[in-house]
């Protein structure tokens, strides 16, 4: 009552709306903001559009079919809030399918195959990091460089297709989680959002996320404030690493097999998720469910064109350019009008 | 007398040695695995060999890298350069396809320009996000790489377009004057380049802004104009090398044609000596640059190692060519020079 009658117009309208404009999300919760609601509406319109579009199976689906982007991305952002990029993280998933396969099918124990392959993944990326922040090679040429070397690697492997035959993998892959209401999910989804949640946990009641953070604002001033610049810059390399062998397992469990052309430009996949997830690339802002989220939007519009049928599959490479664009540009217009 | 050492020591700080170094290593390596390797021979007037592949080989990459030597020195980077190349060979495949006398030269000409006028839009367009709207480049660029494969199989209707046109070949395949058109092309384009941008300002302009934009712009240097002009360059650069691809083949596939090329020219601008931070670039090391990744290309299958394990060779220069390159272990050669002199060679080698 009292805020209505302190303002000069005195009717109810502008209060409401300057009420509204006052009130505004934290800005840093506003791109995930608009990324969900983005997601919503393709979401929506899909269902409008197309019969059993918006069912709970469509919607768990994208979780399976993109488990491994959600991985990838969740590694990403890390790297991306340091103010880096990772581009090795495709051919990281290639060599994590290629030494998973290859491993099983030497009749090591599946166990020690993954160990294997999350072992591998980790230390590239410990050695992309160090190469980084050591030598101070931008981050772009040094994982130009981790780029190449995996997708070498994997051709020192094998040529060909390698399928997985492991008992385990297979179990692994069949195997589907009852959730309530009848519908059932993969285990490799619940590993996706158990990234997701872990990854989310890491950056805000961590020391090390909050290091994060602080680089991506500024890394000199993170530095004069004593925070712990190097381990941490390299550590976050070490997670993307980490991450992309992780999705290449996922990966690997989807295909049931381990292949060099595997995940051929997977990391633009993964950049484009996090940048739509409202990430600044230049560091310092964004978060974790902005990139899921940033997935399932990637994941909607493949859903919407393989339900339309008419539509040719390139529309989903000009949809996804799109977006990005869209999205980088609202980017650039709220970080210009905050400098 | 006092002259010689001075050149030599010049010769030894020259920003290009050791980068020629490289790749003459690289020729001598051929040379001992297979010792014909550089022998040319002639036939039908045409000149043939490892080396006039090398370079016929190489001519798309040295064009694209010619365009992204400029980009990087303002302190960008295109990697729409891929994506750019494979639209410009659809349009030229899709339009020669769809014309009446598809064998002409006139239709060449005209499918040659269109491809070309849709590069320098597609290169406007970069130049706006990145000078205007005022975008980091690597994600201005994104979006057209991302896009940009959708936008040429947009343009091919998804299908590979085969033409049939005797000029559009040449491009790829032809010869005048014993030489390949491709390398011809490529090198005129690298002397109109150098020309251009070494006998007048626009080269010292493009490495002020490299350098710091703001600071040039107060001196009156129009850096969004520079910097439009140079993705314009680069477009219409790796529409040229699209082109070039499309007549090797005859054929415009929209997926794989110039696939990764943005990265071989990246490398190559970088091998050139020409620093990702933006600043001073080379023309001439960029030529080296793309010449070392193409006889790269070559030695793998020439020395017997299968022809796939060349992303683990190209992987090793980048690392070696990076670190070469960062101050820290410069610094560290440069102290243990002084402080032996008498084993710097050894050092340094």
């Amino acid at each position: 009552m009292s805020a209505a009658t302190t303002t000069p117009s005195g009717t109810t309208g502008p209060t409401t709306w300057e009420r509204l404009r006052g009130w505004s999300p934290p800005s840093q919760y506003l791109p995930v903001i608009a990324t969900a609601v983005v997601f919503v509406s393709l979401f929506g319109a899909g269902g409008v559009r197309y019969e059993g579009f918006a069912t709970p199976e469509v919607a768990l689906n994208l979780l399976v079919d993109n488990a491994f982007l959600i991985v990838l991305a969740v590694g990403m952002t890390f790297v991306i809030l340091t103010g880096g990029i990772d581009l090795s993280v495709g051919s990281v998933v290639a060599l994590s399918t290629m030494i998973a396969a290859r491993t099983l099918e030497a009749g090591w124990a599946p166990g020690l195959a993954v160990a294997a392959v999350l072992l591998t993944g980790t230390v590239l990326g410990l050695l992309m990091g160090l190469v980084i922040h050591y030598f101070d090679i931008q981050p772009f040429i040094a994982t130009l460089a981790g780029m190449f070397l995996a997708r070498g690697l994997c051709y020192l492997i094998g040529v060909e297709s390698i399928p997985i035959r492991d008992e385990t993998f297979f179990s692994v892959a069949a195997a589907s989680v009852p959730l309530p209401g009848g519908y059932s999910t993969t285990p490799t989804a619940l590993v996706a959002l158990g990234t997701v949640v872990v990854a989310a946990w890491v950056l805000h009641r961590t020391r090390f996320g909050r290091t994060v953070y602080a680089i991506g604002g500024s890394q000199s001033s993170a530095l004069l404030m004593g925070l712990r610049v190097a381990s941490t810059k390299v550590g976050v390399y070490a997670i993307s690493g980490f991450c992309a062998s992780l999705a290449g397992l996922l990966f690997s469990l989807y295909m049931l097999s381990g292949y060099s052309l595997h995940a051929v430009g997977m990391e633009l996949d993964a950049i484009a998720a996090v940048v739509i997830g409202g990430t600044l690339l230049t560091g310092g802002r964004g978060l974790v469910v902005g990139s899921l989220l940033g997935v399932l939007v990637l994941g909607t519009i493949q859903t919407f064109i393989s339900f339309d049928g008419t539509l040719s599959s390139w529309w989903t490479k000009i949809t996804i350019g799109v977006l990005l664009l869209l999205f980088v540009v609202v980017q650039r217009l709220i970080t210009r009008r905050q400098p | 007398m006092a002259e010689t050492p001075a050149r030599l020591a010049l010769l030894r700080r020259h920003p290009l040695l050791w980068p020629v170094v490289a790749l003459v290593a690289l020729l001598a390596i051929n040379v001992v695995a297979n010792p014909g390797f550089l022998s040319l021979r002639m036939q039908d007037g045409h000149l043939y060999g490892n080396l006039v592949d090398i370079a016929r080989n190489g001519a798309p990459v040295l064009l694209v890298a010619l365009g992204m030597t400029l980009v990087i020195a303002t302190r960008g980077i295109d990697l729409s350069v891929g994506a750019v190349a494979a639209i410009s060979g659809a349009v030229a495949c899709v339009y020669i396809a769809g014309a009446p006398d598809g064998g002409s030269v006139g239709t060449a000409i005209v499918a040659c320009s269109l491809a070309l006028a849709t590069c320098v839009a597609l290169g406007l367009w970069n130049g706006f996000l990145v000078s205007v709207l005022g975008i980091q480049p690597i994600i201005a660029t994104l979006v057209l790489m991302t896009a940009g494969r959708g936008l040429a199989m947009l343009v091919t209707d998804g299908q590979i377009t085969t033409v049939n046109n005797s000029t559009f070949a040449g491009l790829g395949v032809g010869f005048v004057a014993t030489l390949p058109i491709a390398i011809l092309v490529a090198l005129g384009v690298f002397a109109l380049t150098a020309l251009v941008v070494r006998r007048t300002a626009l080269g010292m302009l493009i490495e002020a802004v490299g350098i710091n934009p703001e600071a040039s712009r107060l001196a009156g240097v129009r850096a969004r104009t520079i910097i439009w002009t140079v993705y314009v360059f680069a477009a219409l650069c790796a529409g040229l090398a699209g082109l070039m691809i499309a007549g090797n083949t005859s054929a415009a596939d929209a997926n794989n044609a110039g696939l990764w090329i943005e990265l071989d020219a990246i490398l190559a601008v970088v091998i050139g000596g020409t620093s990702l931070a933006g600043g001073r670039f080379s023309l001439a090391g960029t030529l080296v640059g793309a010449l070392f990744i193409q006889t790269l290309a070559t030695t793998i299958p020439n020395l017997g190692i299968p022809a796939q394990t060349n992303y683990l060779f190209k992987a090793v220069v980048v690392i070696l060519v990076c670190l070469l390159q960062s101050p820290r272990v410069r610094h560290a050669l440069r102290v243990r020079r002084r402080t032996l002199p008498m084993t710097a060679k050894a050092g340094v080698a």
